[in-house]
Formats: C-alpha cells, structure tokens, sequence
C-alpha cells in the first residue's frame, strides 16, 4: 500500500502496524517521535496502530541547531 | 559573591548556552560542551533522513545538560506549537525555544506568531524561551503570557555582526523581569562580555563556536568573557538611569479627562 513517510509517498509491504514500519527502517525507537496523521503516537501504542493507505507519517528526530 | 542563575526552578550553571548547528563533526560538540561546562543546550528538530541514517547528536550531548529545543523551521504559530509538542514527545524536558522565521534573508523573528506560540505552549506548562526581535511591549506581553526568558537577537542569526541591539536590549533589562538571554549574531567574546556587563542574564552562542578554527578554545574564551561581564556587572555601581525624554508636549492628549 502506499503511504506518505516524511512527505514522500512509499510503496510498503508486509508492514501493517506503525511499530513493524519503524523497525523495518531500522530505527532506533529511542532515538525518534512518530506523528500519525497529525497525532503524536508514544511508541508503547506503536502495535496498535493499523497502517492504512494514504495514511500520513512523520518521524522526527533532534539534529544540531541554534 | 552568591550569584545563582534560575530559570523557573532550574538552577542553571553556566550564563555561555550553546547552539549545535554547524560544527564540522559532532563530536565537537561534547568536546566543546566538557571544556567550556556548558549547561543549557540547543538542537533543532528534524524529518529522520531514511536513506541515510547518521549518528544522534543526543549522542554527544551530556545528560545532565538542559535541553532546549528550537522550533526553528517554523514560520507560523501553529508550525512552531507543532514543533514543541514533537519536542516534548523525546521525552527530553519541557523547555522550548520558540523561533518563528518567514524572512528567508535575515530570518529575522515574527514577533507577533512568536506571541501566539508563547500564550498556548506557556498554558500546556512547556517553558518557554522565546527568541523575538527586541520590541519591549512584545517581550511585556509574552512575560505576561507565561514566557520564562526573553531572548532577543543580538544581530541576525549567524550573521558575525555582534551586539548590534544593545540599546534596545539595555531597556529591556530594566523593564522585563525575567532574564534577558541575547540569543543570535555574536562573534566575538567581547560582544558576550558587553552583554553581560549591562546586565543580560546570559547569552546563546553557536555560529562563532561552530564555525571557529578551534571551537573548543572558542567556546572557553566565551565562557570566559561570559564570567567576566557577569562579575563586572555585579561589581559595578548600578548604571545611571537614562530614560527617553519626549520630545513632543507630554499635555492637551486626547485621552486626557
């Protein structure tokens, strides 16, 4: 199905929850904070949430700034 | 000489904050933070690169460091309150800040869509820093809504045109009673030292660190002036008062009774 990941649609696969998506992008859970469609997802609900087409994900991190 | 820095109930102990951006490797970072006993320090929040996964600058930072996350990137109240709330999810604190920016050349701040930020982010119970042009009835009206600091730009961000506000920061000092932090446009160590000589409560520095042939001695020299102005300020007699003197009739105005 296709999502929109950081702005960019993907075509996923065998990915049906949110926790299933980040650790096949081989992220640190600790390391970042998940926005679904709009809504910030604290990572113990990650399973819950049931991937659907056109669904909107942002995963962000801290990086250097001023 | 007791001279404690606090911000809400935070205890802080270096007047020298830190940016992040731009150093050449982030390791530099630590290095810099270890050697100049930085305290509070500032990162930016962005999309996770997926392609190319490179190492956390949370990584580098100490953790007993306060972290101060900017809503850098934002150019409207709601994109800055976005931001916040993603910053508190870390679960790295609840300080923020705020830097709205729609002027791409001197990514000077909007004051007002900082305001709108600072009343609903200050009501959630984030503490709340927010970087501002230096206008007094602004910073009055962002202390009112809850602001913990106010940060004025000293001069455009990472421009090295040192403390070009001086004047309006000097009357802010008077008039603003929570610490006045010049956040923005230092080179040198002896802007932070003059900053701190009128009476700042502290001072953020990165470009001039980041970008320095030795960022780490940088970084000590401005920990050192920031020292040095602050003791000059507490040793010196109190600064003459020099209010503005209005030059048109101060009678016979409309609002008169």
């Amino acid at each position: 199905m296709r999502l929109k990941i950081n702005g960019k649609q993907q075509e996923i696969k065998d990915c049906f929850d949110l926790e299933k998506l980040i650790s096949s992008k081989g992220l640190n859970p600790n390391n970042i904070v998940v926005e679904y469609n709009t809504k910030i997802i604290p990572k113990q609900n990650w399973p819950e949430v049931i991937l659907k087409p056109e669904d909107m994900i942002e995963i962000v991190s801290f990086v250097g700034g001023g | 000489m007791s001279d404690i820095f606090k911000i809400r109930d935070k205890q802080i102990k270096s007047r020298l904050f830190l940016g992040t951006g731009k150093f050449s490797d982030k390791r530099l970072v630590k290095l810099v933070i270890d050697a100049a006993k930085v305290d509070v320090v500032t990162v930016a929040l962005r999309r996770v690169d997926l392609e190319s996964q490179d190492e956390n600058i949370l990584d580098y930072i100490p953790e007993e460091c306060t972290l101060m996350p900017n809503t850098s990137g934002a150019r409207t109240a709601r994109e800055a309150i976005r931001i916040a709330r993603l910053a508190k999810a870390t679960g790295c604190g609840n300080w923020i800040k705020i830097e709205v920016i729609s002027d791409n050349q001197y990514l000077l701040p909007d004051n007002l869509e900082t305001l709108k930020a600072v009343e609903v982010l200050a009501a959630e119970g984030f503490v709340v820093l927010p970087y501002i042009s230096p206008d007094i009835s602004m910073a009055r009206r962002m202390v009112k809504a809850g602001a913990a600091a106010i940060m004025p730009l000293g001069s455009p961000i990472g421009s090295n045109r040192g403390f070009k506000t001086e004047e309006l920061v000097r009357i802010m000092i008077r008039q603003i009673k929570v610490p006045i932090i010049v956040d923005a446009g230092l080179a040198m160590p002896s802007q932070a030292a003059k900053c701190m000589e009128i009476g700042c409560a502290a001072v953020l520095v990165n470009t001039a660190i980041a970008t320095a042939q030795d960022p780490i001695n940088m970084a000590l020299a401005f920990s050192l002036a920031v020292e040095a102005g602050r003791k000059a300020y507490l040793s010196s007699k109190r600064p003459g008062i020099d209010f503005a003197q209005a030059s048109s009739p101060l009678t016979g105005f409309l609002t008169q009774e």
